[in-house]
């Protein structure tokens, strides 16, 4: 079951376009993020979803229904990148006004804001103003207010720059707290080991495009380049490596990096290592992480459109 | 519904709390009081006690220089004028009267000796006093009887009556208050405009806006805003007109203490002269209360202020949004919006001396001006100097005006609000209007 389906989603500016028949699904629980570089459209993509700007064409389907933003937006809690609260507010009651524009009644805001300034230890900053906290300590106020009234989707620019680790730590087993209990969260970031920590799914964008989508690990598998590592005991000679079932990338200290040849099992491999007699003390798959497949990724749309220009 | 009601409660209530709210809402009156009250007090202060030596060499003087209210003449005898010009000062005097021996039909070389320049008051005083004893010398040389000429000289006002019912009225009263009341929407214009535009450019420049518009639609956000202040400047009138009446109330009773003692202690005497005076200022307030129509000018008043608030502060609004992090944006964007408020002033201190002249007429319906500009020609009566077209076409140009207004900001600030890191030109911004 999905909550969020995007059907060709398209909003283009006078300038350029920046979201250009964008569509995926977002599954009921899932933790999404959603990556891209600077400028990819990621913060027009979110926009849209969180009911700030209509596209200009394609469709957002909300828990099975059209989008609709006056519904919905109760549903939705959004942490835009660039943070911001009322500097001159006091702590508390700018907490509980957020939470009731997204539509709590006073009273149940009020009750939920002490719950949460209990969990996260920071009951006394209530009267305080935000100007007087740092700016770790904004982030903080800020992504309560955001998860206050328990959104069904969570979207989370960014949400762990300018934070110390400690408090990082904090925001991130929260936000796996509010997955198990059926949060859906879109993440979005450029931070790409965050991405392999946290998410189950991602779509990757670049200029509007979606380059591609899916689950993690099963995108590891599509880009896997086949490279294994292999620990040995004592150094080969040249010779005794010699063979059809794969190529040496790298050699290091006691450990190889090979390519395993197409038509080639890693039985073959290990085959070969025990025929020759080497003594292998570990053996592993290399997975390409999400950095390096977002990398080669943007890189070959980058050269695909300068070949384009180039023509 | 619930949302804007939020957020209006929101931006009323972070400014009424604030501690310079109650200190500007007492500060202001105190103020213009203070501009008012100053001069009077320094202009009664000022001439306190100045002894002034007369030197009377021609003998038409003697005696006949009355002593004013802090101005005391001594006629001097046997002295050397140009010894005593110059140690005058000595024997405790502020200046010297040097009156030569003159010519009755020619008198020239009156001069006047003082350390620094005489004041303006002191001057008009001696030149009023002398011309007034040298004419009286004139008439008794020609043979002309005072008392016939004291009969002669006429002294009435003309009744000036106005419109059907013939009301009593004045110039100088509908003057003031014209003045008043449209310099007062001025400020009103430009101050609470500008607090507008500062309050929708914290949001942006604080990063809040985006918050706030994933829970409200940017127009209930820029609405909820402009209401919200526009609660403060009533509250603040209210706080206001409630001090004026509760002053007016109290005034009699700090002025004249002793009156009310001697009501207390000598009984009816006191309590008659007290009473006369007091119906004779009463009178007075009477006239100036009657030959205005209040009831007109206060609704008028509440409705061109609002009027003209919600029609300006809706591009404040605008303008706010435009802005990024570099506040010399400011100035250039607000200039196109300030420009026509600062043109309204101006026809309005010229239709507030010529109140049915072409441009005070047309100042006052279009609604860029008619919010001061009305508020100028008003008091001048109305059907008498407004005609009641002119009014109903002001008022509904300017409700067109301000939904019109709001229109078009709710189209920029739309977009503008969430624009960042990009210099945006006015042209621009108009675009977003028409698309």
């Amino acid at each position: 079951m999905n909550l969020l389906e995007v059907r060709h989603l398209k909003k283009y500016y006078a300038t350029h376009k920046a979201v250009d028949d964008i569509s995926f699904d977002i599954p009921k629980g899932s933790i999404f993020g959603l990556l891209g570089p600077n400028g990819a459209g990621k913060t027009t993509l979110l926009r849209m979803i969180t009911g700030i700007f209509y596209p200009d064409e394609g469709e957002i389907r909300f828990d099975g229904r059209p989008f609709d933003v006056q519904k919905d937006i109760h549903a939705i809690g959004y942490m835009p990148e660039e943070r911001g609260l009322y500097k001159k507010m006091k702590v508390g009651d700018q907490v509980l006004y957020l939470a009731q524009l997204k539509g709590l009644h006073e009273k149940e805001a009020r009750e939920k804001v002490r719950h949460w300034f209990n969990k996260f230890e920071i009951s006394g900053w209530w009267n305080k103003k935000v100007e007087e906290l740092s700016k770790g300590m904004q982030q903080k106020v800020q992504f309560i207010s955001t998860i206050l009234h328990n959104p069904a989707l969570l979207i989370l620019d960014e949400p762990f720059s300018g934070l110390d680790p400690l408090n990082a730590n904090l925001i991130k087993q929260e936000i796996f707290d509010l997955s198990r209990s059926g949060t859906t969260i879109i993440f979005s970031t450029h931070r790409m080991e965050q991405v392999e920590e946290i998410c189950d799914r991602i779509v990757l964008v670049n200029k509007g495009h979606k380059l591609l989508d899916g689950e993690v690990h099963a995108i590891k598998q599509t880009f896997k380049e086949h490279l294994f590592r292999v620990g040995v005991g004592v150094m080969p000679n040249f010779a005794q490596m010699a063979t059809h079932h794969f190529t040496i990338v790298k050699q290091e200290d006691h450990a190889y990096t090979v390519k395993l040849n197409e038509d080639s099992s890693t039985n073959d491999l290990l085959l070969h290592f025990i025929r020759q007699d080497i003594p292998v003390t570990y053996f592993e798959e290399i997975l390409p992480t999400i950095n390096e497949i977002f990398i080669t990724q943007v890189q070959k749309t980058a050269d695909y459109a300068k070949d384009m220009a180039d023509h | 519904m619930q949302k804007i009601w939020l957020i209006i409660k929101r931006e009323f209530l972070t400014r009424v709390r604030k501690k310079s709210f109650l200190l500007l809402t007492l500060l202001i009156p105190l103020f213009f009081a203070g501009i008012i009250i100053i001069p009077v007090v320094i202009a009664v202060k000022g001439e306190d006690h100045k002894r002034v030596a007369v030197i009377d060499e021609s003998g038409l003087f003697a005696g006949q220089l009355p002593d004013e209210k802090g101005l005391y003449f001594k006629p001097l005898a046997q002295v050397d004028i140009d010894t005593f010009k110059r140690n005058y000062s000595e024997y405790g005097y502020a200046g010297v009267l040097y009156i030569p021996d003159i010519d009755i039909n020619r008198p020239s070389g009156i001069e006047y000796y003082s350390k620094g320049q005489a004041s303006i008051m002191l001057e008009s005083n001696l030149n009023r006093q002398v011309n007034n004893i040298i004419e009286k010398k004139r008439m008794e040389l020609a043979g002309i009887d005072r008392q016939k000429l004291e009969d002669v000289r006429s002294d009435i006002r003309i009744d000036f009556r106005s419109g059907d019912d013939e009301k009593q009225g004045s110039s100088t009263v509908a003057y003031a208050v014209g003045y008043a009341s449209g310099f007062i929407v001025y400020i009103i214009l430009m101050v609470f405009g500008m607090s507008v535009m500062r309050g929708v450019m914290e949001e942006k420049v604080n990063r809040i806006a985006e918050v706030m518009i994933s829970s409200v639609k940017p127009f209930q956000l820029m609405m909820g805003k402009i209401v919200g202040i526009a609660g403060v400047g009533l509250l603040q009138f209210l706080i206001w007109i409630v001090l004026l009446v509760s002053l007016q109330m109290l005034l009699p009773l700090f002025l004249s203490p002793d009156s009310i003692q001697a009501i207390g202690q000598n009984g009816m005497m006191a309590q008659n002269a007290n009473n006369a005076a007091m119906m004779d200022a009463m009178e007075k307030v009477n006239f100036v209360v009657g030959s205005v129509n209040w009831t007109l000018i206060i609704s008028c008043f509440i409705f061109y202020f609002l009027g003209g608030y919600l029609f300006y502060s809706a591009l404040f609004a605008a303008v706010g949004s435009l802005v990024n992090e570099d506040p010399s944006d400011v100035q250039s964007l607000t200039f196109p919006i300030t420009l026509p408020i600062i043109v309204g002033i101006m026809i309005m201190i010229a239709a507030v001396q010529n109140p049915n002249s072409p441009l005070a007429v047309w100042g006052s319906i279009i609604p860029f001006t008619s919010p001061m500009v009305m508020m100028a020609r008003l008091p001048y009566g109305v059907p008498g100097t407004v005609a009641y077209w002119e009014l109903g076409l002001s008022i509904i140009l300017l409700v067109a005006g301000f939904l019109f207004t709001t229109w078009v900001a709710g189209k920029i600030y739309r977009t503008g609000i969430l624009l960042y890191g990009k210099k945006i030109t006015l042209k621009e911004a108009l675009k977003w209007v028409v698309k």
